[in-house]
């Protein structure tokens, strides 16, 4: 039922924008709309070049990294860790992987919902972990090349600090709530 | 983002070599390289579409609008930026379409809001504070409706499958928090303080 409304409503809120917007800085502004769209789009047409390098950089870094099978020797590293605060095994990988690659994420999640389900305990809890957190290095990676930054500074760990901290709350959340 | 990414390569290649998985280490990077500009390429058709329409709409003057009306949030989250700066609009509209969870039209405004965030910048290989806060904002995930874990819920058969809402919004809400002040915090740092870009005189 929520799921129908929430579709409904996604459908609808791109074609209702794409339409009032214009229809407003028409009629009421007097703008130019179709030659304002034009040039607004060359500009997204030229960033959309600008990142490739950046993106093939950082894409192809984490795809070996994950072909390399160097993720499962982390994941065992960490385990022991993470047992302690009784952070379910199952839900690690993704939690580790969320930062680098979102597709990949959404793989191991339908992995656990095979096999734990997706009402039991760390089904809901990767649940809420793909909900609070970001793919930040692609994040990073995109956002800074296309301004061809390459100092980063304090955005990268701040921004990690920002990922653990959604990981822990959707546990505890998840430990509360459920 | 220099030892991140040479440290992904390094931990690949080493356990490679140990685990014998250097075949699919070597395809992964080609496919990588390929899959980037496939991504790269499918986004420009969403970037030209949502930049256009920003456009319209800034034109209209409906962007200035509503990020006048977050001035009070702008003005702590991005002091070095003047209040009337375009980057505040575009930063705007990408939160919005963040928490909307229109990933494709997010990542477009979040673009944009660099582009003019750059303006301000004088040292242009440097990230400014600003730049900082706003990824850390960015990469915390804003998103108040999951849809796609939501979907992917509803396919395995779950019961409830929005019943995570609720605790996704929770966490995010911690790890928007966290983020935003932990790059606040950082930038005071004097490690940071001493990277820090000397501001341009006028961005506009």
């Amino acid at each position: 039922m929520i799921k129908d409304m929430l579709s409904a409503a996604s459908n609808w809120v791109v074609p209702l924008l794409l339409l009032g917007i214009p229809l407003y800085a028409f009629a009421v502004r007097r703008v130019k709309v179709y030659e304002s769209f034009i040039e607004g789009a060359k500009e997204g047409f030229w960033i959309g070049v600008k990142i490739i390098p950046y993106l093939v950089g950082i894409l192809v870094a984490i795809g070996m990294f994950r072909a390399s099978g160097a993720m499962d020797l982390l994941v065992a590293g960490l385990r022991p860790l993470t047992g302690l605060f009784g952070f379910p095994a199952e839900a690690l990988p993704v939690a580790l992987l969320r930062p680098l690659s979102g597709s990949g994420t959404l793989g191991l999640i339908s992995d656990v919902f095979q096999t734990s389900g997706p009402d039991s305990f760390v089904g809901r809890l990767v649940s809420v972990i793909e909900g609070s957190t970001e793919t930040t290095f692609y994040v990073l990676a995109v956002y800074f090349g296309s301004v061809a930054v390459r100092k980063s500074r304090h955005a990268l760990p701040a921004s990690l600090l920002g990922d653990l901290a959604g990981v822990v709350a959707a546990f505890i959340v998840c430990r509360l709530l459920f | 983002m220099n030892l991140v990414w040479l440290g992904l390569i390094f931990l690949a290649v080493v356990t490679a070599a140990f685990r014998g998985t250097m075949p699919e280490v070597s395809s992964a990077a080609f496919k990588s390289a390929g899959a980037a500009v496939t991504l790269s390429i499918g986004l420009i058709g969403a970037m030209a579409l949502f930049l256009g329409l920003m456009r319209v709409a800034q034109d209209a003057g409906l962007v200035q609008a509503l990020a006048r009306a977050l001035r009070p949030l702008f003005k702590w989250l991005f002091p070095d930026v003047p209040a009337d700066h375009p980057a505040l609009g575009a930063i705007a509209l990408n939160m919005g379409a963040n928490m909307l969870g229109l990933g494709d039209a997010a990542t477009p405004m979040g673009l944009k809001a660099m582009q003019d965030l750059q303006q301000l910048n004088g040292e242009s290989e440097t990230a400014t504070n600003a730049m900082c806060t706003f990824l850390a904002l960015n990469s915390s995930s804003v998103q108040l409706i999951p849809a796609m874990v939501i979907g992917l819920r509803a396919a395995a058969g779950s019961r409830n499958p929005s019943e995570i809402i609720i605790a996704a919004v929770l966490a995010t809400t911690c790890s928007t928090i966290v983020a935003v002040l932990s790059a606040k915090l950082l930038a005071r740092l004097p490690y940071f303080k001493k990277s820090r870009p000397r501001a341009k005189e006028s961005g506009l």
